[in-house]
């Protein structure tokens, strides 16, 4: 159970490479962060650096009250793991989870203790004499997890620990790993380019861009209040539709449509979620349908507004497949950005 | 019962017959050894090999493995056996070990120069002994190893093709379970030791194989180095038993030599049918 505060730091690769732009951030005591981003933002090498498996170029961390730059991963009380689970394959599930502890000096009883606890805990006991090749990638996952719980760590790293599994099985991982982390309470970095498990599992979620950090929050934050249109493109599933638009005298015009806001003048990005639009008669925009996706829940219909995609995310029953559809856009769902740096307005 | 028995087809038994044949033709040179040992040195002297079993064979044996021979009638077939041992599992052993300390300094440190270091290394396959045998033999008498068991062993040790499987075998083993040794607190000699050479099972039983044979089977280096009767090895002590024999003006010990022969064979036979078991073994585990 650990602070962890971080500032300035930033990782150069020898080659030139700069994987995380200068950041600083701190965790809470029992805090839950989620790294999420697309496919190599840095998300890794962040994490890594924490783990001190990666070199610090510039900046202080401190996990508790140490700084650790210079610490040895073994010296920086953390657990780590890892995406393909990096379980010993000649040893047992009971070793596996003992190495640790072993290497620390802890006596056979104490090992014992905490093999029997944590695999009580994981329901893995009738697997303790396994090999990690005798186990299912599920059982495999409990293994990795044990393996980090039995230390007592005071810090858990996870690098997508969950992207090898099934859908179904990721769900109930992805339960299960939040029930743990709580019932521990110990501080927690969750990597993962997956937004449902950022969504549903985060305290915080830091959404990184090409190693920088674009956006601290709640999950239901980083949802309302995406600070910029990465964020709102990246969160949420389908994305935030984004209109090119140009705003003048109170007014926001694409095309011919025309909605009243309030807003500098200028040329802007008008963001509105797919599902908080509706059609209604009443609507000021028209809507042109070109193809229907069905999601079973709902549906989603793709057209244009304004000679631009949009797509809507429509309850099944009422949503009527004719031409000449009109949208009312909720004036509390818009979102307004900066049409050249992307940032909220 | 009805069994799923496939109907026997033509081309089976033709390819039986081959597999047969080519068995026949790889172990008739042994039965001939066997039949050949079991008779007198009178007769083998005047009748040369013997294709059906006499009644030597014990008599034969004994005086392989317990009558001194040699110019100095100081060593038999026993010491002569234990000195091959002696050679084959040093060998086979320090080659293990130096080639994968070796290989682990090459990938897992951040050395200056590894790779060219290891390309060195794999030059030196070039080099084999036969190639370098007058510096060698210098270096070592120079050192004073000569008629020692170091001497013997320690020349032939270095090996760029044990390196080299042990580092394409180290290179291969994943990065996240060094990384994960690393949280789990173990350094550099732990991780060598609970951690890689337990992986490295199979490919140590598969070198030490090699190895021990190579060793086994050395000719030249020992004749050249050992001139102490006391350190000679089976594969040359063959040779010496039945050439001190023609020097003595008596009917040559064929028989005995014979018998010398079928237990040089016997411990890298028993090597491979041991080691196999345990290879394939691991091979079928998979675990990584
Ligand atoms: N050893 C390295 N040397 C040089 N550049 C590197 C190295 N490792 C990673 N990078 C670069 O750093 C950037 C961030 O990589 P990182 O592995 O942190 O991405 P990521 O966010 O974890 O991506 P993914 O979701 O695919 O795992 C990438 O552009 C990558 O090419
Ligand atoms: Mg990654």
């Amino acid at each position: 159970m650990a602070t962890v505060s971080v500032t300035d730091i930033s990782k150069t690769y020898p080659n030139g490479a700069q994987a995380v732009c200068p950041a600083s951030f701190e965790i809470a005591d029992g805090e839950l962060i989620v790294l999420v981003g697309p496919s190599g933002c840095g998300k890794s090498t962040l994490l890594r650096m924490v783990a001190g498996l990666e070199d610090i170029t510039t900046g202080d961390l401190r996990i508790g009250d140490r700084v650790v730059n210079n610490l040895d991963p073994a010296e920086r009380d953390i657990a780590m793991v890892f995406q393909n689970y990096a379980l010993y394959p000649h040893m047992t599930v009971a070793k596996n989870m003992a190495y640790g502890l072993k290497n620390r000096g802890a006596s056979k009883d104490q090992i014992a203790a905490k093999v029997t606890e944590a695999a009580e805990m994981l329901s893995l006991t009738p697997l303790l004499d396994r090999r990690p090749s005798q186990l299912s990638g599920g059982q495999r996952q409990r293994v990795a997890m044990g393996r980090a719980i039995v230390r007592d760590p005071a810090l858990f790293l996870f690098d997508e620990p969950l992207s090898n599994l099934d859908a179904k099985l990721r769900h109930q991982m992805r339960v299960e790993i939040r029930n743990l982390q709580r019932r521990l309470n110990v501080t927690a970095i969750y990597v993962t380019h997956d937004q449902v498990e950022a969504m549903t599992m985060a305290d915080r979620i830091f959404v990184l861009n090409a190693g920088a950090i674009e956006q601290i929050g709640t999950p239901s934050e980083i949802y309302r209040k995406p600070a910029s249109t990465f964020v709102a493109s990246f969160m949420g599933a389908p994305p935030m539709n984004l209109l090119h638009a140009q705003a003048d005298a109170g007014q926001v015009r694409m095309g011919d449509v025309a909605l009243r806001m309030p807003c500098a003048d200028g040329a802007v990005q008008l963001g509105i979620r797919p599902e908080e639009v509706s059609f209604s008669p009443m609507g000021e925009v028209p809507f042109k349908l070109t193809l229907v996706e069905e999601l079973g829940a709902s549906r989603l219909l793709h057209g244009k507004v304004a000679g631009q995609d949009f797509v809507v995310n429509a309850p099944n029953d009422d949503a009527p497949l004719a031409d000449g559809l009109m949208l009312s856009f909720p004036a509390e769902s818009l979102h307004l950005f900066d049409a050249q740096s992307g940032k909220r307005l | 019962m009805k069994t799923n028995k496939r109907p026997i087809r033509p081309s089976d038994v033709i390819d039986h017959l081959i597999l047969v044949l080519g068995a026949l033709l790889m172990l008739f040179p042994v039965y001939l050894a066997l039949t050949t040992t079991s008779h007198d040195n009178v007769l083998l002297s005047k009748e040369g090999l013997q294709f059906w079993f006499g009644d030597q064979m014990g008599q034969n044996f004994r005086a392989a493995m317990f009558d001194k021979g040699g110019f100095s009638e100081q060593i038999d077939g026993t010491a002569m056996l234990i000195n091959s041992l002696i050679l084959g599992v040093g060998f086979a052993v320090g080659k293990i070990a130096l080639s994968m300390a070796a290989a682990y300094a090459i990938v897992y440190f951040r050395l200056r120069f590894a790779t060219f270091a290891f390309w060195v290394i794999f030059t030196t396959i070039l080099l084999p002994l036969e190639v370098r045998i007058l510096p060698s033999y210098e270096v070592v008498t120079g050192l004073g190893m000569a008629n020692t068991y170091s001497g013997l062993i320690v020349p032939l040790l270095a090996s760029a093709t044990g390196t080299f499987f042990f580092r394409q075998f180290f290179l291969s083993v994943p990065e996240e379970l060094v990384e994960a040794a690393r949280i789990d607190g173990a350094g550099p000699g732990k991780f060598f030791v609970d951690i890689l050479v337990p992986l490295s099972r199979t490919m140590i039983a598969a070198i030490f194989i090699i190895m021990f044979v190579y060793g086994w089977n050395q000719y030249l280096w020992p004749t050249l180095i050992t001139t102490d009767e006391s350190l000679f090895t089976l594969v040359r002590g063959i040779k010496q038993i039945t050439q001190s024999v023609f020097e003595g003006n008596q009917i040559p010990e064929y028989g005995q030599a014979w018998a010398l022969a079928i237990i040089a064979m016997l411990p890298p036979v028993l090597i491979v049918i041991f080691f196999q078991s345990w290879f394939v073994k691991g091979l079928v585990e998979s675990e990584k």
